[in-house]
């Protein structure tokens, strides 16, 4: 329908990096992810569902690794359309994803990882970490 | 982003009116306890009805300073949490347990002065 998405000079537009080094960067992150997604016309429930995963993706990074990078991305499969959201550090890595994935997330006290959160918040969820090599989660949104 | 702080006859009114960095959630924090203790208000009334977004440290953040109010013996009220935003703490699984919660600014007023009167008869006014 946007005929500029097809031109390379727009391809920018499709994708946006953030680096994520204070917390100030955690809202740039989550309003450039909002604003990306409402180009594909996410309802504002999604659009804040979306937003809040990135919030809590780039608060990891500033929390465990110090600084990383979010990249923000247009996807599409077929006629689907989405966002996919790459958090990637070089911090210390988690040794224990399956626990981080599942140790409850802890609304209480812990300033836990919120992984299990962002799961729940998004429709397809990937993570690779080494320990002392960095940490990667991938996650995507489709419009439904 | 300072959030200003109004102070109305016995209560606080926080006002937020933009994006909170977690740095700007600690401050207001801080600065809700000092004055309530400074003015010895029996309640305060957090309005987030701009706030298009709450993740787990802002969550936490404001059921910290429920907590810490109640501590001093007077009433938090969050008023105006918008239906996306409710909507998502839910998905996430966050909870404001314990947190008094109102639809606005008139509403959680009218929620603060029931319990002023409620507390003044000598009668239990209801946890929430």
């Amino acid at each position: 329908m946007d005929s500029t998405f097809n031109s390379a000079a727009a391809a920018p537009s499709r994708e946006t990096r953030v680096g994520i080094r204070c917390d100030l960067d955690i809202i740039a992150a989550r309003q450039k992810g909002r604003e990306l997604a409402s180009k594909v016309g996410f309802s504002s429930v999604e659009l804040t569902l979306i937003a809040t995963a990135i919030s809590e993706l780039a608060r990891n990074i500033v929390l465990y690794a110090r600084s990383g990078e979010i990249t923000l991305k247009l996807v599409t499969n077929g006629e689907r359309r989405g966002i996919l959201v790459i958090a990637c550090d070089q911090g210390p890595g988690i040794p224990d994803i399956a626990r981080a994935l599942q140790a409850g997330f802890s609304t209480s006290k812990s300033l836990g990882l919120g992984l299990p959160g962002v799961k729940r918040l998004m429709d397809d969820f990937e993570i690779v970490s080494q320990v002392g090599q960095g940490t990667t989660v991938t996650v995507k949104k489709w419009k439904e | 982003m300072e959030v200003p702080i109004l102070k109305q006859g016995p209560y606080l009114i926080a006002t937020v009116q933009s994006a909170l960095s977690d740095e700007d959630l600690v401050q207001l924090r801080d600065a809700i306890v000092h004055r309530v203790a400074q003015m010895r208000s029996r309640g305060v009334i957090v309005d987030v009805t701009l706030l298009d977004l709450m993740d787990s440290f802002a969550t936490r953040t404001f059921r910290d300073i429920a907590h810490m109010i109640r501590l001093r013996g007077a009433d938090t009220v969050i008023v105006g949490i918008q239906p996306e935003v409710a909507f998502t703490l839910v998905q996430l699984g966050l909870r404001l347990e314990g947190i008094s919660t109102a639809l606005d600014l008139e509403e959680g007023l009218a929620f603060l002065n029931r319990k002023a009167k409620g507390a003044s008869k000598g009668g239990t006014s209801p946890a929430r």
